[in-house]
């Protein structure tokens, strides 16, 4: 491996909401994103959990641009994107692009796929008519499509191809990162592993590192390297994805590995409790995962845990005060 | 690649298919009223544009001795006014000014309006604010009254007209596109262009103004009649066009003193009016049905309250499985577009005894929503209807029963859970009401009686605080709360069966884990039947006994769930379970299913899953392959199977 991480995220935040209306009067904030610190090496995949609401999405804009961050820096190959993308988010786009997770609606119904496609190429590269040609027919092949498909318009495809035409998209400018919000959610499992597979193969070819995000836990262990799991706006466990989904050090990251259905595994553990998110608006002032935790003490609920390494294990880090024993 | 090549529209929608796009022109004059109106429209622009070049006396020019001459006069086919001047010449001049008027109005309106709409809905936040307020402020006068105004202060004459109406009109434009503009600004094309490179000026004309365009027309073929028409009033009220030109409005002004005397003088010009406006309104109308997808899908035949049963063959006396609380047997359902029919559901058998759980499993578009939904009736028709087939719910064909009893079961006796909850909770009613009504419905309980008895269930689905949350809205509960308490309107009407689609699709993992126990508990304890549709065998391994693979709208294979998981006999069955990822097995190597399933209007002879099973054989494509039984409640639809038992010799 080596040394420096392609990208690293320090203490990034993201507030929305929040300051003043027109008429002076506060409004409620958000913190969707707190205090993440992350590194991503070159070639590997980073993949994300967590459930609805404790911001991937977010997270995942905040690294191509498409969100600036309230606090906290993003560094991409020694350059300090936030600054970088506030003044032009083109130079970002070179190296780093997203893939969306709805391929149907990340796509213009009013445009051919040859437009669609072309986009970056015209404005990211500045390609002339005869690159660009050359460069599309590069791309169709890498996604496996029919080059004939390039002046279909969107609604012709099922979503497996809508999926592989937004992949292409993301491509084309040739980045170094690309981040992968939920790419394969919304299609159907028989397209699903099609989809992992191309993605699987153009990491290779293409010498790619992905931040692949996703609610399905056997996804992301199929897919990464390295995963990070998130509570509530915070990484509360990260780690190589085997020991993360075999010894799990966080109560949280336990919960979700017992409660994720598996063919052949006969019951399911479930919590009596409310599973509710603590209210965003209202933050608990400690863990923010105590009123779920049957680890739970009274230091959770007074002090915020911070990412450690757990029993001197330096690969895999967890935020808890009473973390789960190696096994 | 050989799936590439056969990319077509996707099948469910009916129409757009066969010949591509049908043409815009085409729909338009498939319309009797537009077509008319068109007609009438282009009779009037053209007349009017030719006025120059036809035969006509100087519209202006008085001659005191020729004046109020009745229509059909010698050399005046219309008459003359006061003045002695040509109706029919004032009348087509005139047109050609309020035409001229009018239209160039509505550009201005909405080219102004547009622009707003655009910029305000793309920018949001302050720009947004500051934007719309001003239209709100606009917009906070009456109509008319501002056009006064503002010809009062431009003083009168045409073109000071022309500009109070176009500025009176750029709020509507503005309302209109901003509304459709933010909703498209939200959308992931809109941030894919960005990182695609393009400014925010190249994103809002290149990528947004198109998707907008067929709002801005509608709405400017449905405004410009008025608009003419709003001329014709400040013209009729003297501030518009000045003597001597002739507008439609002030002929029709010029007539009034005399209506009693000579009519004609303001009849001819007013049923101009009317004519033109109405042929305008009336294509207007054409185009908007033209232009709007939702009305272009036949959206305009409400769907009835239950599925039309067409038997073909009307079976005769059906004894039901014994211990099958629903037994249905050779279900057929189909859709209908024009000539066009989609074969959704081929024959489906099920039974589902007391506490018994069957799981079905199939892709997207393999029927299994279909076949759930057509046992309580609410496949919407048109375009569904049912046209064979049985189901029993203990012994009770509800097929042939009537619509009152199909509406006292639903909801009492078969419970529905769906992946989105808010389809099956009405919005305006909290929970407790509902859940209230669920009640009283299956036992006569006084309102205290019920509301306790509704605030237990609420406990026993473990929603926490259930004596506050009967007061709560649907949308005020998250996801997996009006999951439960769609499952606490079950236990209400204490269900034989539940029919649950995708219940926890939607839902995190750990709320899923909440549901699918909670099931689990009810048909163990209450000995409901369920009926769990789904697509991932991880939630059937959990709680289903036995399972239905569905494709292309057959069952192809059933069985326990550790018959269909450890030897699955069918090769499609097999490949559906190797494509998805297992949790702690990392290591197996994700084998993807080539190709799509076939569309259900044009189905193969043979086996439906021949082009894309790796043991298809000749004689796989000959017939229709039969579901061959092996087994107590075991059975494959293949004469390959991958198990020997199964042979068919
Ligand atoms: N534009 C916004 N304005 C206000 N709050 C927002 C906005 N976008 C996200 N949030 C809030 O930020 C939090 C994280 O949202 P985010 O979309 O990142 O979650 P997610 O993990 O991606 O969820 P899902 O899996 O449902 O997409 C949520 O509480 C959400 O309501
Ligand atoms: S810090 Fe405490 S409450 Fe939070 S997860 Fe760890 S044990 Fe549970
Ligand atoms: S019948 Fe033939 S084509 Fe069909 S599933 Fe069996 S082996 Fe495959
Ligand atoms: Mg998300």
């Amino acid at each position: 491996m080596t040394d420096a991480p392609l990208l690293s995220i320090e203490q990034a935040e993201k507030v929305f909401g929040g300051g003043r209306t027109l008429f002076g009067r506060p409004r409620p904030a958000v913190h969707a994103v707190q205090d993440v610190t992350i590194e991503v090496r070159r070639g590997e995949t980073l993949g994300v959990v967590g459930e609805s609401g404790c911001g991937k999405s977010t997270l995942a804009r905040m690294i191509v641009g498409l969100d600036a961050p309230t606090a906290g820096r993003i560094v991409f190959d020694g350059r300090d994107l936030v600054a970088e993308a506030g003044k032009d988010l083109r130079r970002l786009s070179r190296e780093v692009q997203y893939v969306f997770q709805d391929p149907v609606a990340s796509l213009n119904p009013r445009k051919t796929i040859r437009t669609i496609l072309e986009a970056p190429l015209i404005h990211l590269l500045g390609l002339n008519k005869q690159a660009r040609a050359a460069r599309l027919s590069e791309l169709m092949d890498a996604v496996n499509l029919a080059p004939e498909f390039l002046d279909r318009y969107p609604h012709e495809f099922s979503g497996g191809q809508a999926q592989r035409i937004g992949i292409a998209r993301a491509l084309a400018a040739d980045p170094k990162l690309i981040v992968l919000d939920e790419p394969v959610s919304a299609l159907d499992v028989s397209v699903q592993a099609q989809v992992l597979n191309i993605l699987d193969g153009l990491k290779d070819r293409f010498g790619l590192t992905y931040v692949f995000i996703s609610h399905d836990l056997s996804v992301v262990e199929s897919v990464s390297d390295r995963v990070a799991v998130m509570y509530f706006g915070r990484i509360v466990e990260i780690g190589p994805a085997r020991s993360v989904f075999r010894r799990p050090r966080h109560p949280y990251t336990h919960l979700l590995l017992q409660s994720a259905p598996a063919p052949g595994r006969k019951a399911l553990v479930s919590e009596d409790a409310n599973t509710e998110l603590p209210d965003p608006y209202n933050p608990p002032p400690g863990c923010a995962f105590h009123a779920r935790c049957p680890r739970g003490t009274d230091v959770c609920n007074a002090k915020i845990p911070q990412l450690e390494a757990v029993a001197g294990d330096d690969s895999q880090r967890a935020a808890c005060f009473h973390p789960h024993e190696r096994r | 690649m050989a799936e590439a090549s056969t990319a077509t529209a996707t099948p469910a929608r009916g129409q757009k298919r066969s010949s591509g796009r049908p043409d815009n022109l085409g729909l338009l004059l498939n319309n009797k009223l537009a077509t008319a109106g068109l007609a009438i429209f282009l009779l009037i622009v053209l007349t009017a544009l030719a006025a120059p070049w036809l035969p006509l006396p100087n519209p202006d020019v008085t001659a005191p001795a020729d004046r109020l001459l009745r229509p059909l006069s010698e050399g005046h086919l219309l008459g003359t006014d006061a003045l002695g001047r040509d109706i029919l010449s004032r009348l087509i001049w005139g047109s050609r000014v309020s035409l001229a008027v009018g239209i160039s109005a509505t550009l201005i309106a909405a080219f102004f309006g547009s622009l707003i709409g655009l910029v305000a809905g793309y920018a949001g936040g302050r720009v947004d604010t500051l934007l719309m307020r001003g239209i709100d402020m606009v917009m906070a006068f009456p109509y008319i009254l501002l056009a006064l105004a503002i010809v009062a202060v431009l003083g009168p004459g045409l073109l000071n007209a022309l500009y109070a109406i176009a500025v009176v009109n750029i709020p509507f434009f503005a309302r209109n596109i901003r509304g459709i503009a933010l909703g498209l600004s939200r959308r992931e094309f809109v941030d894919a262009a960005r990182l695609s490179g393009k400014s925010h000026t190249q994103i809002l004309f290149i990528e947004v103004l198109p998707n907008v365009l067929p709002v801005i027309i509608i709405t400017m073929s449905t405004t410009v009649g008025w608009m003419i028409l709003e001329t014709a009033g400040l013209s009729f009220l003297g501030l518009g066009a000045q003597p001597p030109q002739a507008d439609l409005g002030s002929m029709l002004g010029d007539g009034r003193k005399i209506l009693f005397t000579a009519p004609h003088v303001s009849i001819i010009p007013g049923l101009m009016i009317f004519v033109l406006v109405m042929s305008i309104n009336l294509l207007g109308d054409g185009v908007r049905d033209v232009l709007d997808p939702r009305l272009k899908s036949g959206a305009l035949t409400r769907p009835v309250a239950r599925t039309a049963v067409m038997r073909e063959d009307k079976p005769g006396d059906v004894t039901p499985s014994p211990g099958a609380v629903l037994d249905v047997r050779g279900l057929k359902t189909e859709f209908h577009f024009g000539k066009e029919i989609f074969r959704a559901v081929g024959g489906v058998d099920m039974r589902l005894g007391q506490g018994e759980c069957l799981g079905i499993v199939g892709e997207s578009g393999s029927g299994k929503s279909v076949a759930a939904m057509s046992i309580m009736g609410l496949v919407p028709t048109p375009p569904g209807r049912i046209i064979g087939g049985v189901a029993l719910l203990e012994g009770e064909d509800l097929f042939s029963v009537s619509d009152e009893r199909v509406r006292q079961l639903r909801g009492s006796a078969v419970s529905h859970v769906f992946q989105d909850p808010l389809s099956t909770l009405h919005p305006l009613f909290t929970v407790g009401d509902q859940l209230i009504e669920a009640i009283q419905a299956h036992q006569p309980l006084s309102k205290s009686q019920a509301s306790e008895r509704a605030a237990e269930l609420l406990k026993l689905v473990r929603i926490p605080n259930p004596g506050e949350r009967l007061k709560a809205y649907p949308h005020e509960l998250s996801g997996g709360m009006r999951q439960r308490v769609c499952i606490a309107m079950a236990l209400a009407a204490d269900a034989k069966i539940i029919i649950a689609d995708e219940p926890t699709t939607a839902l995190d993992v750990t709320v899923q884990a909440q549901v699918l126990a909670l099931l689990d508990t009810l048909r163990r304890e209450k000995n409901t039947g369920i009926l769990f549709i789904t697509h991932d065998f991880g939630v059937v391994s959990t709680i289903c006994d036995r399972v239905a693979v569905m494709y292309a709208g057959q069952f192809v294979e059933t069985g326990t769930t550790e018959e269909i998981l450890n030897t699955p006999a069918h090769p499609y069955t097999a490949k559906l379970i190797d494509c998805v990822p297992v949790l702690g097995q990392t290591e197996r190597r994700l084998d993807a299913i080539e190709g799509r399933p076939p569309v259900v209007n044009n189905l193969p002879v043979g086996c439906r899953f021949a082009a894309r099973c790796p043991r298809a054989q000749d004689d796989c494509r000959a017939a229709p392959i039969p579901l061959f039984e092996f087994g107590e409640g075991r059975a494959v639809r293949c004469i390959h199977p991958l198990i020997a038992e199964a042979g068919h010799d």
